[in-house]
């Protein structure tokens, strides 16, 4: 059994049995819905239905309902579609990259992480889709054989890459979800009595049974799509970026591209999984599984990520100037000193100054106040797509065509109203799924948790370990 | 043919590796563990050899990328040769870069997806089969150790239950399966 140095805060407080993480687990899924869960739904479904009104409108109408213009040509939408793709980033990083690194506080968070990831990218996707205007004929972005002589979809395209990384992050990442979720809903079901709700889990468990082999099996895909998610996470904002790296565009046409963005994405995502998390588990009375030491070390993550970024916005700024390009240069004095500067400025203070605060202890353990950064951070990367899209966009390079963007309702109405449909998912995840994995938890419960570590009398220590494809349970991992 | 089945229960995955151990040190042959997470290190005692998904995981991922080659090179190079900006692909290596990021993306979604399925099939779980742990709390915090009379004709059942009672269980069920 691996032995945590008894000086690191155990990951599970409390005097947990196995049963017990059950029972913490399943008592949201069991017990009846508070009344708060009603409201927010409610507040979530009226905001997202808003938004599919707004689509809908789009639909019937077409593009011209949103502020776009001859100049800026690619505003809200293509920044909704990024910011939103950044935050679907954190899930599968901290299930797949901290699975590679052995990091065990990751199980407590995984599962809801990887939720919020593939609600994020369905509304990503719903971006370029709507986008298209005949959202009816989406199916052409794929290289199918058509009528047209056979007229291909173009591979040479960043826009097609980003189609088939969209849709391959997104099956992967429910793919692997699903199959860390397969052995919860068994439990759920061998728990369930109402015929319902036995019958559905029942369903969703594909009658899972624990059989020895199939846990030996479960490690090992576990293990291995780990391991083809993790490059898959930096591709994926890798090929977003190249939608805009590889274009001609003074602002845009940057080598930083690639790391900057996959920085950012993990920088918006940790941060919207602290929002989230902060209050899923007091509402679900999980604070003995999330707590403190998770906190601090996503908010770790935040700092160092949000540190990159600062550094690659400084770079990009140095080489405007290095470049000696006029118009590089132009791009970046614009966009500081520009019409658009509140944006820049907003930018710079929420993603380069608000992590910097993590370096203090006592705040990076604050709940409160990584509430309010969770929150900054999100509001910051939001701008910082807006600011790289529009202002490199609104002063092209002929002075008389140079305007401003100006979103329209519908603009606002769609954007609102994905972040409606978001908290609808997630809140129907929350209520039906088991939002901590909790049969993982439990192998970390002798090894990290509170009641094990401070009674070391308890004699399980002296078992015999071979390294039989495991994945948690290595004594030579010594980086918790 | 009915055969005859004994379950027996623990509370603690240690103790069931301890008494697995136990039992198979004397002879004894394990047919099954129950548990509700990964009992790391039970494998090797009862004689669960490790998984060959990996491999297979490797045969749909190269499946993937020869895939990807072949149809960007069909696409792209012979069937509609696209000439941009008087710049002809020409063939598939002077554009092989270009098709570097879609190869991958098909790589891995072949790799995940079909490592996926495989293990589904082999586990034999598929929406709407039945669960077949012997107890429900077999999810939850119980383990279980199956013996099969028929693969340990040489003990009697007595035999089999004295042994099973010295490896600190918390209870003893015995079934007969089809």
């Amino acid at each position: 059994m691996h032995k945590e140095a008894a000086i690191r805060e155990p990951l599970i407080l409390g005097h947990k049995s196995y049963h017990d993480v059950t029972e913490d687990v399943c008592k949201s899924i069991e017990d009846n819905a508070p009344r708060m869960w009603y409201i927010l739904f409610g507040i979530a479904l009226i905001i997202g239905l808003y938004g599919v009104g707004c689509i809908a409108y789009l639909l019937g109408t077409g593009i011209g309902v949103w502020g776009l213009n001859k100049t800026v040509g690619w505003a809200w939408d293509i920044t909704n579609f990024v910011w939103w793709v950044g935050i679907g980033h954190a899930g599968t990083l901290i299930s797949a990259v901290l699975l590679l690194f052995r990091q065990k506080w990751r199980m407590a968070i995984n599962r809801s992480a990887e939720a919020m990831t593939i609600f994020a990218v369905f509304m990503a996707g719903t971006f370029p889709l709507i986008h298209m205007g005949r959202l009816w004929v989406g199916y052409w972005t794929m290289p199918l054989p058509n009528q047209f002589g056979s007229l291909w979809v173009n591979f040479n395209s960043p826009l097609l890459w980003d189609v088939f990384a969209i849709s391959t992050y997104l099956s992967v990442s429910l793919v692997f979800w699903y199959i860390g979720l397969i052995p919860d809903f068994a439990t759920i079901r061998d728990r369930a009595k109402r015929p319902i709700p036995k019958r559905m889990y029942s369903m969703l468990a594909f009658g899972w049974s624990g059989r020895a082999k199939n846990w030996n099996r479960f490690e090992l895909v576990s293990l291995v799509l780990a391991g083809v998610a993790t490059p898959l996470v930096f591709s994926v904002h890798s090929i977003v970026s190249f939608d805009f790296a590889t274009s001609v565009i003074p602002g845009w046409h940057t080598t930083i591209f690639p790391p900057y963005f996959v920085a950012g994405a993990v920088f918006s995502g940790f941060a919207m999984v602290q929002t989230l998390m902060l209050v899923m588990r007091k509402a679900m009375g999980l604070e003995a599984y999330i707590h403190v030491r998770h906190v601090e070390y996503m908010n770790i993550v935040i700092m160092v990520t949000g540190s990159i970024v600062g550094v690659a916005y400084l770079t990009e700024l140095f080489v405007s100037w290095y470049s000696g390009v006029e118009y590089e240069q132009y791009a970046f004095i614009n966009r500081a000193t520009g019409p658009y500067w509140w944006a820049y400025w907003s930018m710079m203070t929420c993603n380069v100054i608000s992590p910097q605060l993590m370096w203090i202890r006592s705040l990076r353990r604050s709940l409160v106040f990584t509430f309010i950064i969770s929150i900054v951070v999100n509001i910051g990367m939001w701008f910082e797509r807006y600011v790289i899209i529009v202002t490199s966009l609104h002063r092209d390079y002929l002075p008389s065509s140079w305007t401003m963007h100006f979103p329209s309702h519908i603009d606002l109405g769609v954007y609102v109203g994905t972040i409606g449909l978001f908290f609808v998912f997630f809140l129907l995840f929350a209520r039906f799924f088991p939002v901590l994995a909790l049969n993982e938890v439990k192998t970390i419960l002798k090894s990290s948790g509170e009641s094990y570590k401070n009674a070391p009398s308890h004699g399980h220590d002296n078992h015999g370990h071979s390294d039989h494809g495991h994945i948690e349970d290595n004594t030579n991992s010594n980086n918790q | 043919m009915a055969e005859k089945v004994i379950y027996a229960m623990y509370d603690d995955d240690d103790v069931l590796k301890d008494g697995a151990k136990l039992l198979v040190a004397k002879g004894v042959k394990v047919s099954e563990v129950f548990s509700p997470f990964p009992i790391h290190g039970i494998d090797p005692i009862i004689g669960v050899k490790q998984t060959r998904l990996g491999i297979v995981a490797f045969l749909f991922a190269i499946t993937g990328t020869l895939l990807a080659t072949y149809g960007m090179r069909f696409f792209m190079i012979t069937d509609w040769p696209m000439n941009i900006g008087g710049k002809p692909n020409g063939t598939y290596l002077d554009n092989m870069l270009a098709f570097v990021p879609i190869t991958f993306e098909f790589t891995v979604l072949c790799a995940a997806h079909g490592m996926a399925i495989t293990y589904l099939l082999r586990n034999k779980i598929l929406p709407g089969m039945p669960a077949q742990n012997p107890d429900p709390r077999t999810t939850d915090d119980k383990f279980v150790i199956e013996l099969r009379q028929s693969e340990n004709s040489q003990f009697s059942e007595d035999e089999l239950l004295s042994m099973l009672k010295q490896t600190g269980i918390i209870e003893i069920d015995q079934k007969e399966i089809n």
